[in-house]
Formats: C-alpha cells, structure tokens, sequence
C-alpha cells in the first residue's frame, strides 16, 4: 500500500513547494439572456492537483467550468490563468495552455481514433506550420498515456463507452497544455470504468505537475480522487479545500440538503459519504 | 486522412479527365475520343470536329465541372458547420432564394448585365439564409435539422410560388427563364461565367482554407472552443464561402439541387470525417458527377434534351429520402 500511499499525496506535500494556483476565479459571476447562474465565485486549482467541482444537478458547477474555459463570457468578476483573464487572450494562443473536454462529446460519424486524437494539435498548427514530428510524438504519446494505441484506426462510433472517453482524453492529452478542464468525464459509465478514467486523471495531474479541473456527478468518486474539491449550490460555493476537511455531514446537508454521516476509507483515510436512508426519528 | 484516402484523389482526378473527355465526345454528332484531345491541344480552325469542341462542348463541359464543385463543397461545409446531414444549399431554399432575385431582377427591371447576375443570386442566398435560420430558430426546440428542414422547404415553396405567379402575368419576360429555372448547363453565355468566376475561386480557396476549422466544428461548438478555434468568425466565413459559391452556380446554371445533399456524403464514404479530405474531394467528386449527369440528360431521351437539373433532382429526391431514414 506503500506506492498507492505516495500517489494520493498530492503534488505540493510531495514536492514541498507551496506553488500558487495556475488558475483562478476571482468573483465570477457568469449567466445566461440576463439570468445569473454563477454568483460571486472565488474557486482556486493548483498545478499537480486534481480539482473536483462538485453540486446538486444545476448548481452552475458545468457553466461555471465553462466560464473557465472562455466558452461563456462572465458577467462580471474575471477568471485568470496565471494571473491574466482567459477571455481577454487570443483563443488559439489560450488552447495551447488550456484544455477543454467538454460534456458528452460527438465524434462525427466515421472519425477513426488517430483522426480524433490528432485534432488536439489544431491549436499547434497554421498555414504555413503544417503536421510535423512533433505532432506524430504528442499524439502517439497521448494515445499511450490513456491506453488506446491499439485502437488507433478504429471508429471512434464502434467502441465502448469507456473506451470511447479515453480516445477523448487523449485527444485533449495531445494539445499538450498544461491546464486541463473536464466537464463530467464519467458521466453514463460503469463504475470499474469511472475509477479507470479518474485514476487516468490523478496521473495525468501528477505527471508534469498539471493542474486539473473537472466537474464530477459521483460523490464519493470525487472524494476518492480529489486534491481539493469544491461543493457548489445555487451557483454560490458552499466549501472549498482538502476533501477531508469538506466532506463534512455539515457541508453535505449545505450542498446537497442530504442527510449523511461520512466515515474513513480504512485503506486510503479519504472520507466516504453514507447518506441516511432511514427516516429520521421524529 | 486514411491510407486508403489519399489513394483516392488522384483516382478521383483521373476519372474527372475522363468524364471531362467523355462529356465533350458525346452529343449529337460524336467526336473521338482522339479528336477532342487533339482539338484541345492541337487546335485547327478549319477542321468542324475542333469547332464544335472547342465553341459548343468545351464551354458546357467547364460550367459542369465548376458548377458540380461550387454545390458540393457548398454543401460540405454546411453539413460541416451545422452538424446537419441534410444541410445543402437548395434543401435549405438558398438556390431557390438566389433564383427568385435573379428572376425579379432580370423579368421585371430588365437587369441583365451579367456582371450583376452573381451579386444579385448573392443577395437572394443570403436574405434567405437569414430567414430560413431565424425561422428555424424561432421554431420551438430551436434550430435542429429537422427545423432547418422544414424553414426552406416552406422558404422554397413561397418564393416559387412568387416565381410561378410573375411568370403567369408576363409570359413573354419569364418565357426565356424558365429552362434556366430547371437548372441547366445548356446556352449560357461565357460572359456570366467570367463574372461568376471570381465569386467561385473566392468560394472554393475560402472553403479551403476554413477545412480545418470544420473539422474541429463538427465535434461540437464547445470541443471548438477548448481547440482555439474563433467559433462565431468561423460560421461566418463559412457562411460567406457557401454564399459565394451558391451565386456562382446558380448565375452559370440556376439551381441545380440535390448536388451539395448526395456529394459530400459520397465524400465522407471515401475519404472519412476529416474535412481537410471531404472539401476537395467533394470539389472533384461534384465536377465528376454533375458531368456524367449532363451526358444522361443528353443522351437518355436523345435527341431531346433534359434539363440536367431535372435529372439531378430525379437522382437527388431518393437519395434525400434515404438519408432521412437512416441519419435522422
């Protein structure tokens, strides 16, 4: 248990380096035709981290990941990449930074996994810089790291859900950036393939010291792979920091009005949630 | 690209020469094969042979090859763009749009410089763009491809209606555009074709260029984003590419539909999802089709002539209908 130990340490207590956050939050409020969704947000990821923003289904956990990724403009308040607002770079000059795998991806129908995996160079790439050997490494080497360089000239449209995800992830792997931003990965899949992916995820973050930071449904997935996880509600953040610390019966019932008691992973000592399924004793 | 795709070009290229010599062989007198060759190559003036290659058939063969391409590749990047399999310029009433401007232009102000017919079909396309898109989006559930759909096919049927109405009340005017209305390669002037040129070159390097950028647009708006593409720049260019193109074919030949629906699925059977692949692949395979289907019109009927429009339209509906049941 001695190699699993070291790799749930995060980044920092094992480097011993107190590193500043790559990207930040600061009073976001982000919406939609008027209507405010993400209020006033202060949210932190740190490099070598994975980040799990996690919250009741429309909380504004998804809109405000993409407030992150420059997808959404904010409404007021900024969200910075090493200090400068993602939305005021050129967005190319951004996707060789920043990463973005958004909910539920489509391939186009007939995309084989070496095509999809190689659109993550687009950023990389322009008229007169065409496909180099430089792109064959990052996206061979994309296609490795998630495990699905046997597949390579399938159809995207012919594998499994969980397969299909990887081919995702690596296509986002092969943009080389050092920040990467997942709108829930693991949504639709089978447990055993969840903690594939996220176990996936934990090492991509370690690997390079990346900064991750993904938008999760599963509760106790998020607790089991998070650095630091953020509990939203009604587009407000209810807590933020080390899972120990935020899994908390309090917090659970602030975030998702659920009546739980958390208990320790005798193995990992990360806090599980068990919700209440009794009635409460009048 | 796969493998097997690169292979395909200059397949493909070669099948164009092909068809281009073949198209120019057949008609009411054939010419040999030889003799087009060498009237192209080796012109002489007092050979009869040369003259009708080279004034009669040689025109007609260079509108199909620049008609066919300008439609598919319009056709490609509106699938592209809009995720939409059945996104084409005369599915979504952009053909019909640019005719009735250029029937109304021509029938009632007497505008037939051809220097304007290409600016004006530019202007109907893109009037009717707007409103087949704001229809659509109006529509409940907003703009799907069904929504899109119905927009033009509804677009389509009010505007030729327009179109069926001018002509009952002026018989004279219309008379002369009413071959032009089936779409047709046949008799058009080499003057219209030099002022759509710049309007297809334009088109066709545009599409070119914008390739890439459909690619990753056909992932979805946001996997676009996350890859650096400038989404809202791209779907105007991409706009304005089909535009051009749409003008252009529809000045040389009028609206020639179905062309942009049945080729770049074609394209994408062959070469796959890659659009750097299925734009020029379309061009070629667009040119190749549309000559074999003007040497049908001329031959299966012969020595009546069918306007190659009708026999798109007889090849395009079930195609259409196909694609309904399988992609929708």
């Amino acid at each position: 248990m001695k190699h699993a130990k070291t790799d749930i340490e995060s980044f920092a207590s094992r480097t011993g380096t107190v590193t500043a956050p790559r990207l930040r939050a600061d009073s976001l409020c982000v919406g939609y035709a008027g209507t405010k969704i993400v209020h006033d947000v202060d949210l932190e990821a740190n490099p070598g981290e994975v980040t799990i923003l996690v919250g009741p289904n429309g909380c504004g956990k998804s809109t405000l990941l993409k407030a992150m990724a420059r997808v959404l403009k904010p409404m007021s308040g900024a969200a910075l990449l090493d200090g400068q607002s993602v939305h005021a770079m050129p967005t190319r000059d951004l996707a060789r930074q920043l990463a973005l795998l958004p909910q539920g991806p489509v391939a186009p129908e007939g995309l084989t996994v070496h095509e999809l995996v190689s659109q993550g160079r687009f950023p990389h790439q322009s008229l007169t810089r065409q496909w180099s050997a430089d792109d064959s490494r990052a996206v061979t080497g994309a296609m490795q790291a998630a495990d699905i360089i046997d597949f390579s000239d399938r159809r995207v449209d012919s594998l499994s859900g969980g397969q299909r995800q990887r081919c995702w992830i690596a296509m986002v792997l092969a943009q080389e950036t050092d920040v990467i931003l997942l709108d829930e990965p693991t949504t639709f899949l089978d447990l055993k393939v969840q903690v594939d992916v996220m176990t996936l995820l934990r090492k991509i973050a370690r690997q390079k010291g990346r900064t991750l930071l993904v938008v999760l449904h599963e509760l106790n997935i998020a607790a089991m792979f998070a650095d630091r996880i953020v509990i939203m509600r009604d587009g407000r953040l209810i807590a933020q920091g080390a899972p120990e610390r935020v899994i908390t019966t309090e917090n659970l019932a602030a975030g998702f009005g659920l009546q739980a008691s958390v208990i320790k992973d005798p193995v990992t000592g990360r806090p599980v949630c068990l919700p209440d399924i009794t009635e409460p004793a009048s | 690209m796969t493998k097997a795709g690169w292979f395909s070009l200059p397949v493909l290229l070669g099948g164009l020469v092909l068809a281009f010599g073949w198209h120019i062989a057949v008609g009411a007198k054939t010419v040999p094969l030889h003799v087009v060759l060498e009237a192209l190559v080796a012109y002489d003036q007092s050979n009869f042979d040369h003259v009708v290659v080279t004034d009669l058939r040689l025109p007609r063969a260079v509108y199909a090859v620049l008609v066919g391409a300008a439609l598919a590749v319009a056709g490609a990047l509106m699938q592209g763009v809009t995720r939409n399999p059945l996104a084409e310029p005369g599915v979504l009433g952009l053909l019909t749009g640019a005719s009735f401007v250029v029937v109304m232009a021509v029938g009632y102000f007497r505008l037939v410089d051809p220097a304007f017919i290409p600016l004006l079909a530019a202007l109907g396309a893109t009037v009717t763009a707007a409103l087949v898109w704001g229809i659509a989006a109006a529509a409940p559930g907003g703009s799907t491809p069904l929504t899109l759909v119905l927009a033009g096919a509804a677009i389509t049927g009010f505007l030729a209606a327009f179109i069926s109405l001018a002509h009952l009340l002026d018989q004279e005017s219309f008379d002369r555009l009413r071959v032009w209305l089936t779409g047709t390669l046949a008799g058009r002037s080499t003057d219209v074709l030099i002022w759509a040129l710049p309007w297809l070159i334009g088109g066709l390097v545009l599409a070119l260029l914008l390739a890439p950028q459909v690619t990753a647009l056909a992932m979805g708006d946001e996997t676009a984003v996350g890859l650096g593409v400038d989404v809202v720049r791209v779907k105007l260019l991409a706009m304005l590419s089909v535009i051009a193109l749409t003008a252009a074919a529809v000045a040389i030949a009028g609206p020639m539909a179905f062309v942009g629906l049945v080729i770049p699925h074609v394209a994408r059977i062959l070469v796959g999802a890659d659009y750097r692949a299925i734009v020029p692949v379309s061009a070629v395979l667009g040119a190749v089709y549309l000559l074999v289907v003007d040497i049908a019109a001329r031959m299966v009927l012969a020595p009546i002539e069918v306007s190659t429009g009708i026999v798109t339209a007889l090849l395009g509906a079930p195609f259409f209908v196909w694609l309904v049941r399988a992609r929708l």
